[in-house]
């Protein structure tokens, strides 16, 4: 066994907040020390949760963690976050989520009113994504070592699909589509978090996407592969997939739809739109041919609306994602090494 | 939306291209100064549309890619100390000191926090008296006037906490350094938009007379860019060097005066050292006097440290135009925004930045 530390200690003996940022940093640590330390068939397929079959019956499993500051902002708070992020997980799978488990991490000293309001919101996102918490775990940490809550919840669910969807189906031809506009979670939580002021107040898009995935998969759509676009927003979902497929994936800026007070935001901060994170948003590729089907499918939920297409996969030559810009020219986009950082000027 | 949108035209960018490709009779090297119109320029391609021959040299306008690296050390120091809060501009936190910077000092559990404006800083020594709270005033003629106006508050609002790490440096100094190197290229200059709006452009004329050098003040849209080049090299072409305004929606000649003014009152012009390429006579500011035990180098006794700059890095050059980031051998390999061996690699508006992030395949 190599008990070697595969992050050089010369490059990082400490843990940075890029290596949770999404981008270059996080994904050489999932790859270099997680994925090496526990590599399985499962693990190594390096999708948001992982398949298997029992009894015949194919099921997934997810879990995220959550530990959002501010508890609670416009459009949503840990709650629902913690419901829905894992619930779009598991229907990134295909799968028609059933049960959430549900761990948190409370600090001394929190009012038990926001618990309480928390657990409220907790109750009615699982009710809106129809699925149950059935086991839970809470655990008290000393003040000052905690933001106030830290949520864990893991998920399970039902394949709604008898072909696997992955990033490693896709195809040369697939047509890729966004579910609606990008980066109002991430600038939302900025907003609030830095006390910055717009005119009109940026919403979380934070929403459960079962509904249109469930109804791509009734309505017969082959669907090759589906990513929601949470940390490392668009980008590092299509990155994601060029990467895996081994594919050229390519867009077009001016067809993502991106709201004008997140525009704005972003043009302040010199923040990129394309890496800012979502959490109700997903990409979904089908073959070419379908994809006007697919599209009037998803236009049919309230939270898919403002489905398009953005783009297709060009071809196998090479793992990458190249933009073509507003002006017409073409770029590459690539990871970011963490969280993207506010300008000076 | 307005303001972008129209900027941003795929139709207008043609349009310009070829006006420019109809104008051009011989090669020509224009420097664009500011990192915000070299990250514009890679992002959308835009020196792609330009006729063969015409050529533009990325400028030292990136304010943290100059900042020399005894101050970032100075930096590192200062945070790392138990009863401060530093607080900084995002994009510092990156930028490699000797040994390290200051993410790591905030993993190894210094108080170092991102601010937006150095008005955020005054606010957190107004509530946290019992801890120094020093500033990271890092930048050119833009930052300045927010920065001075900290000073100024703090001192009228008698906050002893308050003490500022000044690295401000000034952007003509700058261009009349690259046009009288031995080894210059520039020819003509898209001057920095944003500079000009706070200090206008009454200091140009002297520089193109002097050096004979068309100068126009350019904005950060693809548009406005093409539209600078084409500016630039009209003059070349007619044999002409003069100032003149392209960001016309933005800069005035007299530049913003209340602002001007509160620079003045607060800095005085001072010599600085630049990384990568040395001291600049005049090229900088620092605290007059009278604002001077605001002086976080003075106060936490880091003001004599000095460092030299890693060997391999040719961000000295790259700042200058001489080279562009892909003459470099070690960019992308033992250079990276993971392990960079310059600022240019991780600010930004660093020209190695742009190079990684938009062209990481070429």
């Amino acid at each position: 066994m190599n008990t070697a530390c595969p992050i050089p200690i010369a490059d990082y003996p400490t843990v940075t907040l890029a290596h949770g940022g999404g981008g270059a940093l996080m994904h050489q640590l999932i790859e270099r020390m997680f994925r090496g330390a526990f590599s399985n068939a499962l693990l190594d397929a390096g999708h948001d949760g992982a398949v298997f079959a029992v009894d015949g019956e194919r099921m997934a499993l997810t879990t995220d963690s959550y530990v959002v500051r501010p508890l609670f902002f416009p459009g949503g708070d840990i709650g629902t976050l913690a419901v829905n992020g894992t619930v779009n997980d598991l229907a990134m799978c295909g799968a028609q989520p059933l049960y959430l488990t549900l761990g948190m991490i409370l600090e001394e000293g929190l009012p038990m009113e926001t618990l309480w309001r928390a657990v409220q919101s907790i109750q009615r996102a699982a009710g809106e994504a129809d699925v149950r918490i059935v086991t839970g775990d809470t655990k008290v940490v000393d003040r000052g070592k905690g933001d106030g809550i830290y949520l864990n919840t893991a998920g399970t669910g039902v394949l709604r699909t008898k072909t696997d969807i992955a990033p490693k189906r896709i195809r040369e031809g697939d047509a890729i589509l966004l579910s609606g506009d990008i980066g109002r979670h991430g600038m939302a939580i900025m907003a609030v978090r830095e006390g910055l002021e717009f005119e009109s107040e940026i919403q979380s898009d934070c929403a459960p996407v079962v509904e249109p995935v469930m109804a791509l998969l009734n309505a017969g759509v082959e669907v090759h592969s589906l990513r929601d676009l949470t940390r490392g927003g668009l980008a590092g979902g299509l990155i994601e997939h060029a990467r895996t497929a081994g594919m050229t994936v390519r867009i077009s800026e001016a067809r993502i739809p991106v709201r004008e007070e997140v525009q704005g935001a972003c043009e302040l901060l010199g923040l990129d739109p394309l890496y800012v994170a979502n959490e109700g948003r997903f990409i979904v590729f089908v073959p070419q041919d379908q994809a006007e089907r697919a599209l009037t499918v998803m236009r049919a939920c309230a939270v898919s609306s403002e489905a398009t297409q953005i783009g297709s996969v060009t071809g196998r030559d090479r793992a990458v994602v190249h933009m073509e810009s507003r002006i017409g020219s073409l770029r590459i986009v690539d990871l970011l090494s963490g969280e993207q950082l506010p300008r000076i000027c | 939306m307005k303001y972008l949108d129209e900027y941003r035209d795929a139709e207008g960018a043609r349009k310009y291209a070829a006006a420019l490709a109809r104008i051009t009779t011989r090669p020509w090297t224009i420097m664009e100064v500011c990192g915000g119109q070299t990250h514009a320029i890679i992002k959308y391609g835009i020196d792609t549309l330009l006729p063969d021959g015409v050529t533009l040299a990325h400028g030292p306008g990136c304010p943290v890619c100059v900042t020399p690296v005894e101050l970032i050390n100075k930096a590192i120091e200062i945070a790392a100390r138990p009863n401060v809060i530093f607080c900084s501009f995002g994009d510092m936190l990156r930028v490699p000191g000797t040994e390290r910077d200051l993410f790591s000092v905030k993993a190894a559990g210094g108080d170092v926090r991102i601010v937006y404006s150095p008005m955020d800083a005054v606010e957190l020594a107004r509530k946290n008296p019992d801890r120094e709270v020093v500033f990271f005033a890092v930048g050119f003629e833009t930052t300045a006037p927010a920065n001075a106006m900290a000073v100024y508050r703090a001192a009228k609002d008698d906050l002893s906490n308050f003490s500022m790490l000044v690295s401000h440096v000034l952007v003509p100094p700058a261009m009349e350094s690259v046009l009288s190197a031995p080894q210059n290229k520039v020819q003509g200059f898209l001057a920095a938009g944003h500079v000009c709006t706070v200090m206008g452009y009454e200091e140009y004329p002297a520089l193109a007379r002097k050096y004979q050098v068309p100068i126009v003040v350019t904005g950060f849209e693809p548009l406005d860019i093409l539209q600078g080049v084409y500016m630039v090299v009209k003059q070349l072409e007619e044999g002409r060097a003069e100032v003149e305004n392209q960001y016309a929606r933005s800069v005035r000649k007299e530049g913003n005066r209340p602002a001007i003014d509160m620079i003045r009152k607060v800095f005085t012009v001072i010599p600085r050292k630049w990384r990568g390429v040395g001291e600049i006579p005049q090229s900088g500011l620092g605290l007059r006097d009278e604002f001077k035990v605001f002086d976080a180098e003075t106060r936490f006794g880091v003001a004599d440290q000095t460092a030299e700059e890693a060997s391999e890095c040719i961000s000295g050059l790259i700042l200058q135009g001489v080279k562009k980031p892909s003459d470099c051998p070690a960019f992308g390999v033992r250079c990276t925004p993971e392990k960079p061996l310059g600022a240019t690699m991780v600010s930004s508006e660093g020209a190695c930045a742009a190079y990684y992030r938009y062209r990481a395949d070429s």
